[in-house]
């Protein structure tokens, strides 16, 4: 049986992060990294790139061979997690072989959710995580003249709009009565609906897919409403889920992720876990939440591999705060903390039609910055996301943080934590 | 061993604002007058103040080009990576896919939209030769390149034994070791009495404490034998370098007239003078170095003395009356100063006689703090109260750090026990020496400028 002092399980971002971090403590401790993907470690965030062209499959990935080398790890593709037994320090792998281990990352991040809509294992449709997705959906997209993407998350809308500028006619069917609901509110939400329509996609927002049915052109959707709607091609992108089963009878807790204190470790000995696969604290509610975004995952798989090395200048997980950015037809919107106004707090919203820029920043009560939100306003995200960790006291300058974040922001900032 | 990356410094203090190393810099990178384009961003931090007030009303939005940098970690791209070569965190163009997540993962600002492009834009220090630094005309910003010392003097073969005896927090190891690093193997040390012969230059047990030859001679005849000694390598033929490190007692007292001799008769050795202001290895006794007012075993302070009585002599001035090839003062604070005219003593000492005099504080002597050494090197320094020079014959006497706004004379005074006694007089004795001696020095280098 091999051993190992580290095992990681996943290659994307969280387990990247703590590679490094290991590493700077401890660098001689074998490490081991187990990953299902076949491919070297790349982002998920960047897949959409390679369904556009901008990029290609060869050129994203983030590691070399060398690096793996030159930092002792042994990296084996193609080799997923499929059991767990904590108390006897040993994983098992998909072959059916087993690793024994002296301390374990789960880094196994999510997957796309395929909801159970009837007749959708009779059909044929896309889903974006792995670079092979991207590969089959950008191949797919050449020859597609009516596309339907369902969900619009960032992921669906961004899938959209490369159908839309690879000339298909596309309709986006979500469920909530608005889109990118969660990221941005309803005004700039509005902004990115406008933009789509004026490029020609349809949008069915509000309304739920009933049923599915092989069609001639490849599926027929049915909608709550009765409405059918082809499809030669059908993106589910409705959101995303940690795949646990390799924890079943492990005795690691898991509520929709797996439950981790502020120093990722999960409640089982010698296992930690980290990015989207974790449920850690949020900042904003105290209590543990999914925050699958790509910066946490650095940031928990970061605090992980210094928690497992020992590294004594590991400090405790903040909190997850929501951070976003998005690009739709030329403009970008960011997002930054929570939409929701909290209880005697208050929201200012500023909209300049001619130039189209909007901003949103909410406060509490204590006048401190809770979130930020801009369409084609931009501003430096890490260091509002700072000023929200901080819980900096914006007071007097409120007003002028409004009319200028990115100004006043770097000025805060250079006072703040230089 | 790690790399060390030159790097742009900026200092509040000096920043009035100006924005020329916006307009620098926005022209050099988008040829464009817009000064928001910039990559080195100004910004005012009076405005928004919320903590206690600071000096200086300016502050810096500049990429710091991090050693663990954030944004690197958050590029789902692979766009950004640290060069291992200039330190420089390098932006792909080609590989970026514009998703603004470098935004979010930098918490410095210090890589941003440019709104013109649509595209990141981040500062890469020119190539080496940041085109913000020569536009500012206060001096606010610097480019600190002294990390190629350390870079280089990493791998040149340390020529002193593992251990030295200095007391702790002395500054004489570092100078010693440094220096015979950069003089290189070739080289015979002359070591007179004194602290660097106590820390064990000249060894223990019959080896030597150096892996060059090294010989110990007397306080009064270092400066004759070292030239005798050169001599006959050079009648044999063989290239060395003759290298004295002396204290200031051993040269400006009972050493001083074969030093002078051989600075008369122009004989090829580096003389450096390792200048503590006092015997201090052999129980800090007085010297001719030893500044008015400082307390040492031989000049007490008690009901009838308050410390030295006289001022101090100007030796290295004295030295430039020599007409030496090469003369000039440095500090251990100023590494890359120091480096510079080691260079070029090194260089002179092949032609005639180099003379390297270096302010060396006492831990022990002076009574500081161990960890303060460097501090109170650096106020000597800030305060006018040594000031760093070189001087050859065809070019005269220069200023190498000349300094604009100096501390008073007090605060360099107050960061050691030896004047702890000092009567308001006695500071002000001081203070004005100080203006002399800087009077004085400062007409000379008008004089070199008139040339
Ligand atoms: C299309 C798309 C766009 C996105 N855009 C953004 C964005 O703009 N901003 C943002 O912040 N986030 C974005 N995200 C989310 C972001 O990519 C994730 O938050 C981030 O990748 C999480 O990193 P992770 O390391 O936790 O997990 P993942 O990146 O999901 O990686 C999981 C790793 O675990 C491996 N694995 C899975 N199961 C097993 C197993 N059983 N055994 C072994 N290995 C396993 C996988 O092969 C993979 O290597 C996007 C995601 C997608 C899909
Ligand atoms: S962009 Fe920001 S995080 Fe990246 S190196 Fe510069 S200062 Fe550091
Ligand atoms: S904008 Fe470019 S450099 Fe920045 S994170 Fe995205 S791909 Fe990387």
């Amino acid at each position: 049986m091999h051993t190992t002092d580290y095992l990681i399980a996943g290659s994307s971002h969280a387990a990247l992060e703590a590679i490094n971090a290991i590493r700077m403590h401890d660098g001689e401790g074998s490490i081991t990294v187990v990953t299902r993907d076949p491919h070297r470690p790349y982002s998920p965030t960047v897949l959409p790139y390679v369904v556009s062209g901008r990029s290609t499959p060869e050129r994203v990935y983030l590691r070399d061979d060398a690096f793996f080398t030159l930092n002792k790890v042994d990296y084996r593709s193609g080799c997923a997690l499929a059991g767990l037994d904590p108390a006897a320090h040993q994983a098992r792998l998909a072959d059916g072989s087993t690793i024994g281990y002296r301390k374990l990352l789960l880094a196994t991040g999510a997957s796309p959710v395929v909801p159970p809509i009837p007749g959708i294992d009779r059909v044929d449709y896309h889903v974006l995580r792995t670079l092979d997705d991207a590969t089959r959906l950008r191949a797919a997209m050449a020859g597609s003249k009516n596309a339907v993407v369902l969900g619009a998350g960032l992921v669906g809308m961004h899938a959209a709009e490369n159908l839309v500028k690879a000339g298909a006619s596309v309709t986006i069917v979500e469920m909530s009565k608005q889109l990118t609901s969660g990221y941005f509110d309803e005004v700039a939400a509005g902004m990115i609906e406008q933009a789509f329509l004026g490029n020609g996609a349809k949008i069915r927002t509000g309304h739920r897919v009933v049923g599915l049915e092989p069609g001639p052109e490849g599926a027929t959707l049915q909608l709550d409403n009765g409405d059918t709607i082809p499809a030669d091609l059908l993106l589910v992108a409705v959101g995303v889920r940690p795949e646990l089963g390799y924890l079943d009878g492990s005795g690691v807790a898991t509520e929709r992720g797996i439950l981790v204190d502020d120093a990722m470790r999960t409640s089982v000995e010698d296992v930690w876990a980290a990015g989207d696969c974790a449920q850690a604290r949020g900042f904003f509610t105290g209590t543990p939440v999914m925050n699958a975004i790509l910066p946490d995952a650095t940031v928990q798989g970061r605090i992980a591999g210094m928690a497992m090395a020992g590294d004594p200048g590991v400090k405790p997980y903040p909190g997850g705060v929501p951070l976003n950015t998005y690009h739709f037809f030329g403009r970008h919107a960011i997002s930054v903390g929570s939409a929701a106004v909290p209880e005697g707090g208050r929201a200012q919203v500023r909209f300049d039609a001619a130039s189209g820029r909007y901003l949103r920043a909410v406060f509490d009560r204590d006048e401190r910055l809770t979130g930020i939100f801009g369409v084609n306003e931009f501003f430096d995200a890490g260091v509002m996301a700072q000023l929200i960790l901080r819980r900096t006291d914006l007071g007097p300058l409120r007003e002028r943080f409004f009319a200028q974040p990115l100004a006043t922001g770097r000025e805060l900032m250079s006072q703040l934590w230089r | 061993m790690g790399q060390a990356y030159s790097t742009i410094a900026f200092d509040p203090a000096k920043c009035d604002g100006c924005g020329k190393c916006m307009t620098a810099c926005a022209s050099v990178k988008f040829d464009s007058t817009d000064t928001t384009r910039s990559l080195i961003q100004i910004v005012r931090s009076g405005g928004a103040r919320i903590e206690p007030p600071r000096p200086g009303e300016f502050e810096l939005a500049l990429c710091r080009q991090c050693a663990d940098p954030k944004c690197v970690t958050v590029c789902p791209a692979g766009a950004l990576g640290k060069n291992g070569a200039t330190g420089v965190i390098d932006w792909d163009a080609s590989k970026c896919v514009d998703c603004l997540l470098c935004t979010i993962g930098c918490t410095y600002a210090g890589i941003a939209l440019d709104e013109h492009s649509g595209r990141v834009s981040k500062c890469d220090t020119c190539e080496g030769k940041p085109a913000c630094v020569p536009a500012c005309p206060t001096g606010a910003l610097r480019h600190v390149t002294t990390a190629r010392i350390y870079n280089e003097v990493g791998s040149w073969e340390d020529l002193f034994a593992p251990g030295l005896a200095g007391c702790q927090g002395c500054n004489t190891e570092l100078l010693m070791r440094h220096a015979l690093r950069r003089v290189g193997p070739d080289t015979v040390l002359a070591t007179p009495p004194g602290c660097v012969p106590g820390m064990g230059s000249v060894g223990f047990n019959g080896t030597t404490g150096t892996k060059v030859p090294v010989f110990h001679p007397l306080l009064t005849n270092t400066a004759a034998m070292l030239a005798g000694v050169k001599r006959q390598y050079e009648r044999v033929g063989r290239k060395v370098t003759a290298m004295a490190i002396a204290g200031d007692g051993g040269a400006s007292d009972v050493g001083f007239q074969s030093l002078s001799g051989a600075a008369e008769r122009g004989e090829r050795i580096l003389f450096m003078v390792v200048d503590n202001e006092g015997y201090m290895n052999t129980g800090m006794q007085r010297s001719s170095c030893t500044p008015y007012g400082a307390w040492t075993s031989t000049t007490p302070v008690g009901e009838h003395t308050r410390g030295k009585s006289q001022d101090a002599k100007n030796l290295p001035m004295i030295m430039i009356n020599h007409r030496c090839e090469y003369v000039a003062t440095a500090s251990t604070a100023y590494m890359e100063d120091l480096y510079e005219k080691l260079d070029k003593a090194l260089a002179a000492s092949e032609r005639g006689f180099a003379y390297l005099h270096v302010y060396s504080p006492c831990t022990t002597g002076w009574r500081f703090q161990s960890a303060l050494n460097i501090e109170v090197a650096r106020k000597a320094v800030e305060s006018n109260f040594v000031t760093l020079w070189e001087y050859t014959p065809e070019s005269g006497l220069h200023f190498t750090r000349p300094v604009d706004k100096p501390l008073p004379v007090t605060d360099y005074l107050e960061a050691m026990g030896r004047f702890r006694h000092l009567s308001p007089e006695q500071v002000e004795h001081i203070q004005k020496k100080v203006t002399e001696n800087l009077r004085f020095v400062r007409k000379i280098a008008e004089q070199a400028d008139e040339q």
